[in-house]
């Protein structure tokens, strides 16, 4: 089930740049599901599920499978770690925060005080890791410069529908998309799921796996920010709303014929979606519409409070009904 | 191919002809097929015996930062912007040549005796400097120095100290020696090819053609890279150190290494002795970036000349780490 595949997914480790161990557990979860499998030299996972229909298009749905982090950079001799960030993470979001490394190391993240202007903002050469080590050497044991640690998982039911856990962004997406190959049953039009790389760091999986697939139609599936606390107001968006088809962001001004393709097929779902136009971020939409000459492009979002953060909440009816739509949009496209 | 002749061939961003030339006619003792594409890149191709192997390009950019004439005082002065990153504290009354002529100038400001106190705390923006080329007035600075003209840090190689050099646009000549040194030593079995590229300083430009038309298995980028390791720099704000090998990258700011090649990178130096380090910090970026993401993409690492003082007119760089950078290249090479 969806909230199985979403919890299972939300347990990998996957920064930038190294998200091998969600790549394996999507090809174990699609195993027998679809028609073929392959990465390219990105590290991205393009799944095929083919149509009968001889006029079929491809589809390339893209969900990315990369996580923020913080990379090492430098070991101080009392065995304390120095960090830089990989994607949009800040000193205000790890600070006090459970870390892991590839390997399972944990560590726990911390912010010196500037004492020479207590009332500076600090800034990531503020923060530390530390791991427990009394010494240089005794650190370099366990982690070596260029490691990446990422919020430890932790996955927490809130009331009844929500759920918060850190990498939501956008694993959320990944299990969508997993669900969509192993439901998806005849549909019309030929599916290639690509679950991407890179995403965080400027949307570079999904650069090269829109050359090499070169598909008819683009769709992106990410998390997208919310309205819906007390002192927030944009995006329009709200949790447990429905899942929201993009009109715009940074990246991208969604094709119109795709973007009215989703509004249909959410119609005849029976699942209302909101509309988002989002003032800063962008998707793999972004870089899947700009390949080779042009490819018509739309996003479906799913709602998410706080993200980036080491509890990105979203709502379970927002992704159903997404899953909902995703069946709906392949038959029509 | 000496870096002395390297180093001081005239090769701003957009302008490279003299270093690929001096290029071109190392390479072609070296190698058979030598084009040079639209971007200006010099691509120097060798065919595979073994295809079972992954094709290989190394990459290093011809290009260095400098600068380009924008407009003329009536007094005959030489109004400037720089080209790629140039810190303007750092041009104040230096010599540059300008054009193809070379002709001489030097960067002038404001003596001393005349500065206000606000003035010495200030620091000049290239609005308020000027290239004196001992031209009587705008109409004969025009004449020498039309507009557009490229201009560069007249400097001279330098060898010093214990295995020291220093030299202007060792950012990335190092790096284009290299490839020679490929070219002239290596004898791997698959696709091999060394491209020069144009533009890198000013935005990836030249790797961005090359890499869409090589389309290699693997692309490993020779580079010069910032040293930061004087003075009393916190240990976490350190680069590299020069002395201490070739800087393997793990991250910058175009390009994350492909996992695989960078410990693999790791492995062979260990194996092979070769003096290496981890760049300690995510600063810049080069080629790789383009490389990755131009068509199919491609598994990228870059390795590193740690340099001094990089962007200004006298860059330092220690000749056993350029050494350390060909060993690892070729060493790599043969582990395929």
């Amino acid at each position: 089930m969806l909230r199985d595949t979403l919890q299972t997914l939300l347990s990998c480790y996957g920064p930038s740049g190294s998200e091998h161990a969600v790549a394996d557990k999507v090809r174990e979860l699609l195993s027998g599901h679809v028609d073929s499998m392959k990465t390219d030299a990105l590290g991205n996972l393009i799944v095929e599920k083919f149509s009968a229909d001889e006029n079929a298009k491809t589809i390339m749905i893209a969900a990315h499978m990369d996580h923020i982090g913080l990379v090492v950079t430098n070991i101080e001799k009392e065995g304390f770690l120095r960090v830089s960030a990989i994607g949009g993470i800040g000193p205000k979001l790890v600070s006090g925060r459970k870390l892991v490394f590839a390997d399972g190391t944990p560590g726990v993240c911390a912010i010196e005080p500037n004492k020479k202007d207590p009332s500076a903002q600090p800034g990531l050469n503020d923060v530390f890791i530390d791991i427990g080590a009394e010494s240089r050497e005794e650190a370099e044991k366990l982690v070596s410069i260029g490691d990446v640690a990422v919020y430890a998982p932790d996955f927490t039911q809130l009331g009844r529908h929500k759920v918060a856990s850190p990498a939501m962004d956008d694993r959320c997406a990944c299990a969508l998309l997993v669900e969509l190959l192993m439901y998806a049953d005849n549909q019309k039009h030929n599916i290639v799921g690509v679950f991407t790389t890179q995403e965080e760091v400027g949307l570079r999986g999904a650069t090269v796996a829109a050359f090499t697939v070169q598909p008819d139609i683009g769709l992106a599936l990410d998390v997208t920010g919310w309205g819906d606390t007390p002192e927030t107001d944009l995006p329009a968006v709200k949790l447990g709303a429905g899942p929201a088809v993009k009109i715009m962001d940074r990246s991208m001004i969604a094709t119109p014929s795709v973007r009215e393709k989703l509004f249909e097929a959410a119609d005849m779902a029976g699942v209302a979606v909101q509309r988002e136009v989002l003032a800063y971020g962008g998707t793999d939409g972004g870089a899947i519409q700009l390949s080779r000459g042009g490819v018509p492009t739309g996003t479906l979002s799913i709602p998410c409070r706080y993200v980036h953060s080491a509890n990105e909440v979203i709502d379970m009816r927002d992704m159903e009904g997404a899953l909902k739509v995703l069946l709906q949009f392949v038959d029509l496209a | 191919m000496d870096l002395k002749a390297l180093t001081e061939a005239f090769g701003p961003s957009g302008s490279e002809n003299e270093v690929r030339k001096l290029l071109k006619e190392a390479a072609s003792k070296l190698c058979d097929d030598i084009t040079i594409d639209r971007c200006g890149n010099l691509v120097c191709r060798r065919q595979g015996s073994d295809h079972s192997k992954p094709s290989v390009t190394f990459a290093a950019h011809m290009d260095e930062i400098g600068f380009i004439v924008t407009g003329h005082t009536e007094d005959g002065l030489l109004r400037f912007r720089p080209i790629g990153g140039v810190d303007p504290r750092v041009v104040v009354s230096k010599w540059v040549l300008i054009g193809p002529e070379k002709i001489k100038g030097i960067i002038g400001a404001m003596a001393i005796h005349l500065q206000t106190k606000a003035d010495r705390e200030r620091v000049l923006g290239y609005d308020n400097l000027y290239i004196d080329i001992g031209a009587a007035d705008s109409k004969e600075a025009e004449k020498l120095c039309p507009l557009g003209t490229y201009a560069v840090f007249d400097t001279e190689y330098t060898e010093f100290g214990d295995g020291f050099i220093a030299a202007r646009g060792l950012d990335d000549r190092v790096g284009c020696k290299n490839l020679l040194e490929i070219l002239k030593t290596s004898d791997y079995e698959g696709d091999l090819c060394c491209v020069f590229v144009t533009q890198e300083e000013v935005g990836l430009r030249g790797s961005t053609g090359a890499a869409f038309h090589l389309q290699p298995d693997i692309a490993i980028i020779l580079e010069g890279t910032a040293a930061n390791d004087l003075g009393d720099t916190p240990l976490r704000y350190q680069v590299c150190v020069p002395g201490e090998g070739v800087a393997i990258s793990f991250m910058d700011h175009a390009s994350i290494a492909d996992k695989d090649l960078f410990n693999q990178m790791k492995d062979v130096a260990v194996a092979r002795g070769i003096p290496h380090q981890i760049k300690r910090a995510i600063t810049g970026g080069n080629d790789a970036g383009s490389f990755q993401t131009s068509g199919k993409g491609a598994r990228t690492c870059v390795l590193s000349v740690p340099c001094r003082y990089i962007h200004s007119g006298n860059n330092v760089a220690k000749l056993s780490d350029i050494k350390a950078q060909a060993d690892l290249a070729l060493a790599f090479l043969n582990s395929l």
